[in-house]
């Protein structure tokens, strides 16, 4: 004879399995080792650049927090770095990475096609390690985490957005990831605070299976938009129509919270650009001052452009020539390598050709300051 | 449904073998199908509309009921009536309480509006009862006005179009019609089950069902998203009081939810993402990333389907109500026709009862040959399969492609039983389940892009003769 479902033990059954789960979930923490876990290098080829994606669906590509996740997916994690490989990485911001262009467009694709070898024989191989948020404390937790792919130099490119020290945590990427980056502070005295109320702090709650939900989605969502980043090449979307950056400016002097004639140098993070330099260590970096729109628009006499007023980036650049001279960094101002027209939606995402021309000079300063030339 | 909404109704399944003591459970059903029939239904732009459709489904139901009552109407029907009556106007009535507006994807419009409604409908029923209870003439123009709706819904210039004109009624801008604005939840279901019903009173075949299990039978909700499409003879005796949710019960209806939840939420979703669709057939320009992604796309639109059926069965279980199998591994068959008897398998034997067979016997009485017979009979069935879904030239392609293939397989299968081949049978089975595997993935081509144009690229590609 059947005997009457309990529902109330039913329910407390599944409640303490699931309670039970998440404790292990937590107590365990397999986080980490679930990052390391992908596709890419394997089933699937790894992705040309770090995965970002604003409309993912179309993309193809998100962005996600996991730094392991996100190395494991590049090419680089799949890629031994061979006898003969001057290996280069590439690291910055959007205009880096490539926003609105598509892979072959973007700078790390320009500079592989130039075909570039070392004094000693060895191919250059350029590989892209930008990501679009603006920050060097971001570049810096980048850089760390790929100094373990033995690179032979590596390229810079900055612009004045990436420095006031108001910025450094504003990154998603280092907010998430906030154990790396309390001890890059720590390690080299960065003047940010790791108790940053920005820093994103899991607790036990967030731990568990149901509070890294989101995490674990992403995880999978990043292994299953490989498939069709494998099948067609597409890692961006790029809209039929992109609105330009602004020519006609507004008349305003000031520069974030701050107001002419000083730029403070206490309030720009120099000190993560040398700790960058730092992290390096034997390997040489190559700084550069990125291309920027300069407009000769309405109150262009007062604005290069909707980033810039003229006083607090021409403050910027000095200062940056200046400590680059100071330190003896490897340091190239390329702020007008670019011709006006090749800006796309803000003042330093370029056109491909745009692209192409900043190619050539970074090329140029590759062979001054670093014996690479055109084979 | 969505995870939260099937969850919901799963606790519900195990709380309601409680309530049994004081709730009857085919009252229970009732209610509770009458308000999933609100709460499940999508939101839309058009001003009141994810009210009035539920309520127009709910009118319809009641309409044919009355047209096909082979009795008077009882205390119970009575009950049930002034029961539909309460539950409409008190989802109209929720737009006061704020934890009962949910009952509705959109503030539900005021009582005056509810209750024109139902006044409207409520006289229709009772003059449908009292001038054309079971009257051929009144029973064909309920097939003709269910035909008439799915049309109006399913072709996208008449939806634009009714969408228009319903966003005028409302004061709203007609230009702004969708096509996406007539979301009517289940209705190609509900519709279905309702000329079941018609066709089955016209015949003579129907029993005796009262208002109360009609409509539940109608908008039962497992089955209200996604089917099956029960048959109304099956379906009502199962609301007999004397179910009791054991612990075997519990356990085959928890395994039933399980394997849908997994099949739609994790299989279908996941594969979703590299599936074929009408923007990465362009982007893809190897013969072998498009057949993967045209696989993804077979075994995505297996599993979700598969899925919400495997969903609708197991909660059915919970509530006593067992729904029938609509999917029965037909991915693993040696034959189109036997992947017709496991694929959509209520919709299929909906159209073999209701179009087919009296089709195919008209055309017989006409002396027609046999192979003409089968032809017109499986290209004309299918293609109605494929209109059903809607009414575009894919579809219509797609139901053809496979009445074709029905028709190559009836015959193939009538030579090869004269001059059977020299092969294994589990070779020749094997041959069979490769090629009808090939058919059905190529079919899909058609299923899933609305394009002439794209289906031709994809086709090319797949061909390895495209870009």
């Amino acid at each position: 004879m059947s005997t009457p479902a309990s529902p109330l033990r039913i329910v407390l059954k599944a409640a303490l399995l699931f309670v039970l789960v998440n404790l292990l979930f937590a107590a365990f923490d397999p986080m980490p080792a679930l990052g390391k876990l992908s596709l890419y290098n394997g089933l699937l080829p790894g992705r040309e650049r770090l995965p970002y994606g604003d409309d993912p669906g179309r993309a193809y590509n998100l962005s996600l927090y996991s730094l392991k996740a996100m190395f494991a997916s590049h090419q680089l994690h799949g890629t031994p770095k061979a006898a003969n490989e001057y290996r280069v990485l590439l690291i910055g911001d959007s205009s880096v990475w490539g926003y609105l262009l598509e892979n072959k467009d973007t700078l790390t694709s320009a500079l592989n096609a130039a075909g570039l070898q070392a004094a000693d024989g060895r191919r250059a191989v350029f590989y892209n390690l930008g990501h679009p948020t603006i920050s060097l404390s971001k570049d810096l937790l980048i850089l760390d985490y790929a100094m373990h792919y033995q690179p032979d130099l590596v390229i810079w490119p900055l612009t004045l957005e990436a420095f006031p020290l108001s910025k450094q945590v504003s990154s998603p990427l280092l907010q998430h990831n906030p154990q790396r980056a309390g001890a890059l502070i720590l390690n080299y005295d960065l003047p940010l605070d790791p108790a940053d109320s920005a820093f994103v702090r899991q607790d036990a709650w967030g731990a568990s299976l149901l509070g890294q939900r989101r995490n674990l989605a992403d995880l999978l969502r990043l292994q299953l938009y490989g498939v069709l980043w494998a099948a067609t090449g597409v890692d961006v979307h790029i809209p039929e129509q992109v609105e330009r950056h602004a020519i006609d400016l507004e008349a305003d002097e000031r520069y974030g919270e701050f107001l002419p004639p000083e730029l403070p140098e206490t309030a720009l993070a120099l000190d993560v650009l040398a700790a960058g330099i730092q992290r390096a260590g034997e390997t040489p970096v190559l700084l550069i001052n990125e291309p920027m729109f300069v407009s000769r628009g309405a109150n262009s006499d007062i604005r290069y452009n909707s980033f810039y007023p003229r006083w607090a980036y021409d403050q910027y650049r000095q200062w940056l020539q200046a400590e680059a001279e100071r330190q003896a960094w490897h340091y190239a101002d390329l702020w007008q390598a670019v011709d006006n027209d090749q800006f796309t939606n803000t003042p330093i995402h370029l056109t491909p050709a745009g692209t192409q021309q900043l190619a050539q000079q970074i090329a140029t300063a590759l062979a001054e300051l670093f014996d690479l030339e055109k084979k | 449904m969505t995870l939260t909404q099937i969850l919901i109704f799963a606790g519900l399944g195990l709380l309601a073998g409680r309530l049994y003591r004081w709730l009857d459970r085919a009252w229970l059903l009732f209610a509770a199908s009458v308000l999933a029939a609100f709460w499940l239904q999508p939101a839309s732009f058009v001003r009141n509309l994810p009210y009035l459709l539920p309520l127009a489904s709910l009118g319809l139901a009641a309409l044919v009921w009355a047209l096909t009552l082979p009795r008077r109407w009882n205390r119970q029907d009575a009950w049930a009536a002034g029961g539909l009556t309460a539950l409409v106007l008190l989802v109209s009535a929720s737009r006061f309480v704020e934890p009962l507006s949910a009952l509705s994807p959109a503030r539900p419009p005021g009582l005056e509006l509810a209750a024109g409604g139902l006044a409207l409908l409520a006289a229709a029923a009772v003059l449908a009862y009292r001038l054309g209870r079971g009257q051929a003439a009144w029973l064909n123009s309920g097939v003709l006005l269910l035909i008439g709706l799915l049309v109006a819904l399913k072709s996208p210039p008449l939806a634009q179009a009714t969408s228009a004109w319903l966003r005028g009624l409302g004061g709203q801008d007609p230009a702004l019609a969708s096509t996406l604005d007539l979301g009517w939840l289940g209705f190609s279901y509900i519709a279905f089950r309702l000329i079941h019903v018609l066709r089955d009173r016209l015949a003579g075949r129907l029993g005796e069902v009262g208002l109360r299990d009609f409509i539940t039978y109608i908008v039962f909700f497992p089955a209200l998203t996604a089917g099956p499409i029960e048959r109304v003879e099956r379906f009502v005796p199962q609301l007999q009081p004397g179910f009791v949710l054991d612990s075997a019960g519990l356990l085959a209806a928890g395994r039933r939810l399980l394997s849908g939840l997994v099949m739609k939420f994790v299989l279908a979703d996941g594969l979703a993402f590299f599936a074929l669709n009408p923007v990465n057939a362009w982007q893809v320009s190897q013969p072998l990333w498009m057949w993967l992604l045209l696989s993804a796309y077979a075994l995505r639109i297996f599993f979700d389907f598969a899925g919400y059926t495997s969903i609708a069965i197991g909660l059915g279980q919970l509530f006593g109500v067992t729904l029938p199998e609509n999917f029965t591994q037909p991915y693993r068959k040696p034959n189109l026709t036997q992947f017709w008897n496991s694929w959509h398998i209520t919709l299929a034997q909906w159209f073999r009862a209701y179009f087919f067979n009296p089709f195919t016997r008209w055309l017989r009485g006409r002396g027609a040959p046999v192979w003409l017979v089968v032809l017109l009979g499986q290209l004309s069935t299918m293609g109605l399969i494929g209109l059903w879904h809607g009414i575009t030239w894919n579809f219509l392609a797609w139901g053809l492609w496979h009445g074709l293939g029905l028709f190559a397989h009836n015959q193939w299968a009538q030579f090869a039983k004269a001059r059977p081949l020299p092969l294994e049978p589990r070779l020749a089975s094997g041959l069979g389940w490769l090629a009808t595997l090939v058919f059905v993935a190529l079919g899909w081509v058609w299923f899933a892009l609305p394009q002439p144009a794209d289906a031709a690229h994809v086709f090319g590609v797949l061909a390895g003769v495209g870009r």
